[in-house]
């Protein structure tokens, strides 16, 4: 799981990226304050062999779940 | 660098991406009074780039107004930066600038030193465009910012505004897009320093060179490519004129290195609400994603978009190339019938 709060553009989608390159994780849980991070890390999941979804927590607050393609 | 101070750090959003969206702004200004003067020939009504004002029938003042967060961490490039996009909006109108005014916050976290650096570099902007700094407004706070309130001339029968493109213009775009998405991707370093540095080169131009050639040929619109990005610049010449717009996809600059990041997600928030206001307006069939993401990229001290007589097209694109070689011919204008206002292609 990825805390990405507190974090702006483009931060979030780089932790994202770092994680993915060295784990290559089946799923991933990121949690992410500003709706530009969940815009850019879903971009980044489906150019990258992930889907993304994504669902507002909170005010301002979202999680998204990437999963791996088979 | 001679500063320790990263001033990117200290700004939520870079550059013109600061920009309150257009969708937003033309709701903020829904309803507002608007006193009729004869002689206030473009307005904030119009979405133009500079409001004009007649003087006398030889005369009028271009004056305009912009500043933002810093967009580079080097105040003087900062300074440089901030200065040659206000001096744009001034050119874009067909204008030449003479008087400007500084717009300064600084937070306390900036060394004396950093502030001088910052004014410097927008003296060095205006003193190049010819014109000169006759004062200026500071304040506290937290986000520096800096800009400059710039006046200008122009006869007024040679304003250019963005309302004037006809059938059969042509269009150029006088600088590269891309800059948005490559100056995000520096906040992480991730774009390289020699591709950074010539976004840096760009945004310190002045559009003072692309002015110039334009207004010795048939140029029917104008307006320079800032914070609503491309396709939303080129939306509001699309509308102003009540023309369709198309775009040559294949001929559009854009650097590779920005097209890499779009993929990778490194975009800007003022990408996506540029995207969510221009889009409705927007055929963009297959183009691939992180090409439209370019399109949509917020610029800061982007170029002018000139549309152009097409019988002058040729002869305008050879005066440019001497002096403003990023210059290229991008698309055209038609008829607008129905449907949307823009079609890539």
């Amino acid at each position: 799981m990825i805390d990405a709060r507190g974090y702006s553009c483009p931060m979030p989608v780089v932790m994202v990226q770092k994680e993915v390159q060295k784990n290559a994780p089946a799923t991933l849980e990121v949690l992410v304050d500003d709706p530009c991070a969940v815009e850019n890390i879903t971009r980044f999941a489906n150019n990258n062999g992930y889907t993304a979804t994504s669902r507002e927590t909170g005010d301002e607050e979202f999680a998204l779940t990437l999963t791996k393609k088979p | 660098m001679e500063q320790d101070i990263k001033l990117t750090k200290l700004a939520n959003c870079a550059g013109c991406g600061a920009k309150v969206g257009a969708g937003t702004l033309a709701r903020l200004l829904d309803g507002l009074p608007i006193h009729a003067d004869s002689n206030l020939l473009v307005g904030f009504d119009k979405s133009d780039d500079a409001a004009v004002y007649r003087v006398s029938d030889e005369l009028a003042l271009v004056q305009t107004v912009d500043f933002f967060p810093p967009i580079a961490d080097d105040p003087f490039l900062f300074g440089q930066i901030a200065a040659a996009n206000a001096l744009s909006d001034v050119y874009a109108m067909g204008g030449e600038p003479r008087i400007a005014l500084n717009l300064l916050c600084v937070s306390k976290s900036m060394p004396d030193s950093a502030v001088h650096d910052l004014l410097r570099g927008g003296y060095s902007k205006v003193y190049e465009a010819g014109a000169v700094i006759a004062g200026g407004h500071s304040i506290l706070d937290e986000e520096p910012k800096y800009g400059l309130c710039v006046t200008g001339f122009v006869h007024p029968n040679h304003i250019l505004t963005n309302a004037g493109a006809q059938p059969g213009d042509v269009l150029f775009l006088t600088k590269p897009l891309g800059a948005g998405i490559l100056t995000t991707a520096a906040k992480a370093d991730l774009c390289p320093p020699d591709v950074l540095q010539a976004v840096y080169a760009r945004m310190t131009t002045l559009n003072h060179a692309a002015r110039d050639a334009m207004v010795q040929f048939r140029v029917h619109a104008c307006t320079d490519v800032t914070g609503f990005g491309l396709l939303g610049h080129a939306l509001e010449m699309a509308q102003g004129s009540g023309v369709q717009i198309k775009l040559n996809v294949s001929a559009l600059p854009i650097p590779s290195e920005a097209l890499e990041l779009a993929r990778m997600g490194i975009l800007p928030e003022g990408m996506y609400r540029n995207r969510k206001y221009a889009e409705p307006f927007v055929m963009a069939g297959n183009i691939p994603l992180e090409i439209q993401d370019a399109l949509y990229d917020p610029q800061t001290s982007g170029g002018l978009l000139i549309a152009v007589d097409p019988s002058d097209a040729d002869t305008l694109a050879e005066a440019m190339q001497k002096t403003v070689p990023d210059a290229c011919r991008i698309g055209t204008v038609s008829e607008y019938i129905n449907g949307p206002h823009i079609i890539l292609h």
